[in-house]
């Protein structure tokens, strides 16, 4: 088989096609050199000149990967891995010369289309699969057949495709799944923005700008009011000064739960964040999967989130949480470090001495915020070293994070138990799928206090500031011209419904396809009326499966092999050479009718009257030009009721 | 040795029946396994299965499934791009040992399908692929050299393609009653032994310029003493040179008369003369140990001659 130029065009399309979902993370050197590298193929196969030396080759091959090894500092570990698949890729189309080593850049393209999916596995990437899939395989024809042209091909490899869309289908629901990882992951593998277990100015303002999806969650009942949807994440309790940090808890109790209301039960689908962390609402009782609930109600997995991952879980709304909290936790509730900040300390040591309470000393503060200039901005103007007296005496501008950092900060002061809570508030209501949608941009912080006779008691002085964040969201809370992401905007009604519509699509996609694990195909199969699911009923409704649908397919593309007669006139002639073949009588292909009806007359005399009759018949519509209904019919007939 | 249980396999396996007619392949006649590059391709998509297993990949059991059924899928597109085809042996015209015998193979699709990359190929490595357009008849060319003289059998052939994608062996076998023949190879040039016996070898320029009657084209297995050089020099292409004293002269070309050379030789020897003779206009007849064959001239009776000689000493199969 000759390399042609059209064919190494394909080649050059294939890779261009796999590798272009990479660009995004891909060093912008490597891309240049790939493209520059494509471009000189394909120059050199439409000018027809030969390929550069070996020699060169070697060297931009050695210089290639040693420049890789260098920018990455390793040649080990997933995104050196991909680099250095597109760059070999490229390089090997450049030493192209026999099938064999085409036939190994087909599978490398292949190869390179499934590292894409650990970025990303949307709809969109699925559809530019099947694209680039149509791409490869109309090349890969090529590379077989050589000269047939590009329309052709196309139209070989999208049937092939079509015919194998149904066919996978039966195996991606069918085939047993096996719950994975089987062997130990590079760390690079889940890299994700999300929250993190620490908390320091900006962390929380800089999540705010994206507007990727942190979890959605769908309602068994009726959903609580928006002021009530604190999703909860990592509780923090150790200040430095500047960062808050869960630290380690200094108890083992279990926490407890009085005086609880009606439950709310929901189901939460968690993107993976390759943390420990679950959310769950404000406080959560039970929940369906393995996980630990930690002293101060915080919801941790045995394993790191690194799938999408589904569970039901059931929160009280109303409660009174730990009563009785251990005097060590105690103490953490109450640590500051020392040198930070002295006039906020002097603020709290006011107001413990006006106050009795703790409970009061805690609205003072709120009315401190409510009352003194305080804005709620994504834009917060640097803190120095006293970041909490920085932000109470002289900028007043900030965000969710320097609040609960600075309310803490000053109940600790004034000696009542307090820690920083962090996780999600609020939610967008998808009216087509029913569920609320927990973007990045949700993320936020608030406060508990504990408080004798009620135990912790959350209290967010976000809300004393901006009540707007709270009841209906970012967008309400921030002037028109913060440097907010899209959705938390408020877009036009119909983008916005677009918008919705399309991730209502996305949750179904993620439910159904990209969350089809072991645990769903159980529930599915059950649901199709399955009973007793083994792996070998799966394996055996599979092979039947498949075998009816690669019988159907069978009789759809063997079907052009016979040839049907479209001439009636013809076809009742041959029924009836079929007929006497079947006793013997087998015409030549140059044997006319009148030969025939001879050579039969004289091996078979009592079929002489029939047989002149219908070849008389045959001869007068054939070319006498008789061809009218009726005559068609007698001779149709004729040759129906014609016996040996 | 392993290729002899591979024969021994083949032959039990697979009817060594000779056919004669026209050959329908049908699905009894048509074997499919998977190539090298198909248990290459099973192995990457192994390896990607796993990578969806370990890493979660649902995307990539999509992938992976597409592209395993697509894979299947190419079976079948393999063997209908054989099924049906209609094949029947044509003419094989006769050539000299060395040369290359033409064996013709009328393959008709009566489909309304196209067929592409289908290989014929022998077990000695001689090959041929075509396409065929649906609804037509195609002849086919098998080229296989011809090293003996004598009948040269097509043997077995095998028709195969891996069609569309290379991951799929789908082949048959066919053995037609074809057959070449293959004349002897022709000697180097020796002049005519009647016009020459007192001249030597090599010698029938020395026969005069008087007799010259004129030039004319080459063909295939004229002397080279004969070439007009002069005519090549002055660019009027390869031409030979005639000479009016032979026209009419009869002679015979006898097995006796040869000197004491081995039989192949002898039988060399003669089929270049007949081929000069012919080709000088002369009546000539032929005398071997087996039987004569009458003065005469014309196409006929050299293809007559030549294949005396060539069958000579063998049993007529």
């Amino acid at each position: 088989m000759k390399l042609t130029a059209p064919l190494i065009y394909g080649f050059i399309a294939s890779i261009l096609l796999v590798s272009a979902p990479h660009t995004e993370h891909l060093p912008i050197w490597v891309s240049t050199i790939c493209v520059a590298l494509l471009g000189w193929r394909g120059y050199l196969a439409y000018s027809g000149t030969p390929l550069p030396s070996r020699w060169l080759l070697l060297l931009i091959t050695i210089a290639g990967v040693a420049a890789i090894g260098i920018g990455f500092h390793s040649l080990f570990g997933r995104e050196v891995g991909v680099t250095l698949l597109i760059l070999l890729a490229s390089l090997k189309l450049l030493e192209l010369k026999a099938v064999r080593d085409a036939t190994v850049l087909i599978y490398l393209s292949c190869f390179i289309i499934i590292t894409n999916f650990f970025y990303s596995q949307s709809i969109p990437t699925a559809l530019f699969m099947l694209l680039s899939l149509v791409v490869i395989l109309a090349t890969w024809v090529n590379l077989q057949t050589g000269s047939l042209a590009l329309k052709p091909r196309l139209r070989i490899a999208g049937l092939l495709l079509l015919q194998a869309i149904p066919l996978s289908l039966i195996l991606f629901v069918l085939f047993p799944r096996i719950q994975g990882p089987l062997w130990g992951m590079p760390q690079d593998a889940y890299a994700k923005s999300g929250l993190s277990d620490t908390m320091s100015p900006g962390s929380m303002s800089k999540l705010s700008l994206s507007d990727e999806v942190a979890f959605r969650a769908t309602f068994s009942g009726t959903a609580p009011m928006r002021a009530q949807m604190y999703w909860r994440g990592p509780v923090l309790w150790d200040f430095d000064g500047t960062t808050w940090k869960r630290g380690q808890n200094a108890t083992l109790q279990k926490p407890m739960l009085s005086d609880v209301g009606t439950p709310v039960d929901y189901t939460v689908t968690l993107e993976p964040h390759n943390k420990l962390w679950l959310f769950a609402l404000d406080m959560p009782s039970n929940i369906s999967v393995a996980a630990d609930m930690a002293p101060d109600f915080q919801l941790l997995s045995r394993t790191p989130v690194n799938a999408r991952l589904r569970y039901n879980a059931r929160s009280q709304l109303s409660y009174r949480a730990n009563l009785s909290e251990p005097p060590q936790q105690m103490k953490r509730a109450l640590d500051l470090p020392r040198g930070y900040n002295p006039k906020a300390l002097q603020l709290a040591a006011e107001w413990r001495a006006k106050n009795v309470s703790d409970e009061a000393i805690a609205n003072t503060a709120l009315r401190y915020f409510n009352q003194n200039n305080f804005s709620y901005t994504l834009e917060p103007p640097l803190l120095g070293t006293h970041s909490v007296d920085d932000f109470l005496f002289t900028t007043k501008q900030g965000f969710c994070e320097h609040y609960a950092s600075s309310f803490v900060f000053l109940m600790r002061a004034a000696g009542v138990p307090a820690r920083v809570v962090t996780g999600y508030q609020g939610g967008e209501y998808n009216e087509l799928g029913g569920y609320y949608i927990l973007r990045q941009a949700d993320a936020h912080a608030w406060t508990e206090v504990w408080l004798k006779d009620r135990g912790w008691v959350r209290v967010d002085p976000t809300a004393a500031i901006s009540p707007a964040r709270i009841q209906s969201g970012l967008s309400a809370a921030l002037p028109d011209n913060a440097a907010l992401p899209f959705m938390a905007r408020n877009p036009p009604q119909w983008m916005r419904e677009l918008r919705l519509n399309w991730d209502a699509l996305a949750n179904q996609w993620n439910q159904w396809v990209l969350g089809y694990n072991p645990e769903r195909q159980f529930a599915l199969l059950t649901r199709l009326g399955m009973e007793e699911i083994t792996w070998q009923k799966m394996v055996m409704n599979m092979a039947a499966g498949m075998s009816l649908l690669v019988g159907i397919f069978t009789l759809i593309l063997l079907r052009r092999l016979v040839v049907r007669q479209s001439d009636p006139v013809q076809a009742a002639w041959l029924k009836v050479c079929k007929k006497l073949s079947k006793a013997g009588l087998v015409r030549a292909p140059h044997e006319g009718p009148e030969d025939f009806t001879v050579r039969v007359i004289v091996a078979r005399p009592q079929l002489a009257e029939p047989m002149k009759d219908i070849a008389t018949r045959y001869t007068n519509l054939r070319y006498a030009g008789a061809d009218d209904e009726s005559a068609l019919r007698a001779f149709k007939d004729a040759a129906k009721s014609f016996k040996l | 040795m392993f290729k002899r249980f591979k024969q021994l396999f083949r032959n039990w396996a697979f009817r060594r029946t000779v056919e004669t007619g026209t050959v329908v392949l049908n699905q009894r006649r048509i074997y499919i396994i998977p190539s090298k590059q198909g248990f290459a391709f099973a192995l990457v998509l192994g390896l990607m299965l796993l990578g969806d297993i370990n890493y979660n990949l649902s995307l990539g059991y999509v992938l992976t499934f597409l592209l395993a059924t697509t894979a299947g899928l190419t079976m079948l597109y393999a063997f209908r791009n054989l099924a049906q085809l209609e094949i029947h042996a044509g003419y094989v015209e006769p050539v000299f040992v060395g040369e290359q015998a033409r064996f013709v193979f009328h393959f008709n699709n009566p489909s309304t399908l196209a067929r592409y990359q289908i290989h014929l190929h022998d077990d000695s490595g001689n090959e041929s692929v075509f396409d065929l357009q649906p609804q037509c008849s195609t002849p086919v060319d098998l080229a296989i050299p011809a090293t003996k003289r004598g009948w040269l059998d097509s043997e077995r052939l095998s028709l195969y393609t891996h069609f569309p994608l290379g991951l799929f062996h789908a082949w048959t076998y066919i053995h037609f009653d074809v057959r070449a023949l293959v004349y002897p190879k022709p000697a180097a040039p020796q002049p005519l032994p009647a016009a020459s016996a007192q001249n030597g070898m090599g010698k029938v320029m020395a026969k005069g310029d008087d007799d010259f009657s004129g030039l004319r084209n080459y063909v295939a297995g004229d002397a080279l003493p004969r070439i007009a050089w002069k005519a090549l020099a002055r660019e009027q292409g390869l031409q030979v040179k005639q000479f009016s004293a032979q026209q009419g002269y009869s002679l015979w070309l006898d097995w006796a008369l040869l000197p004491n050379i081995a039989q192949e030789r002898k039988l060399e020897l003669l089929t270049r003369w007949v081929l000069d003779a012919e080709a000088q206009g002369l009546m000539y007849g032929l005398r071997l140990p087996d039987g004569e064959v009458m003065q005469q001239h014309g196409t006929a009776h050299r293809a007559e001659c030549l294949k005396r000689l060539a069958l000579y000493g063998m049993s007529e199969k």
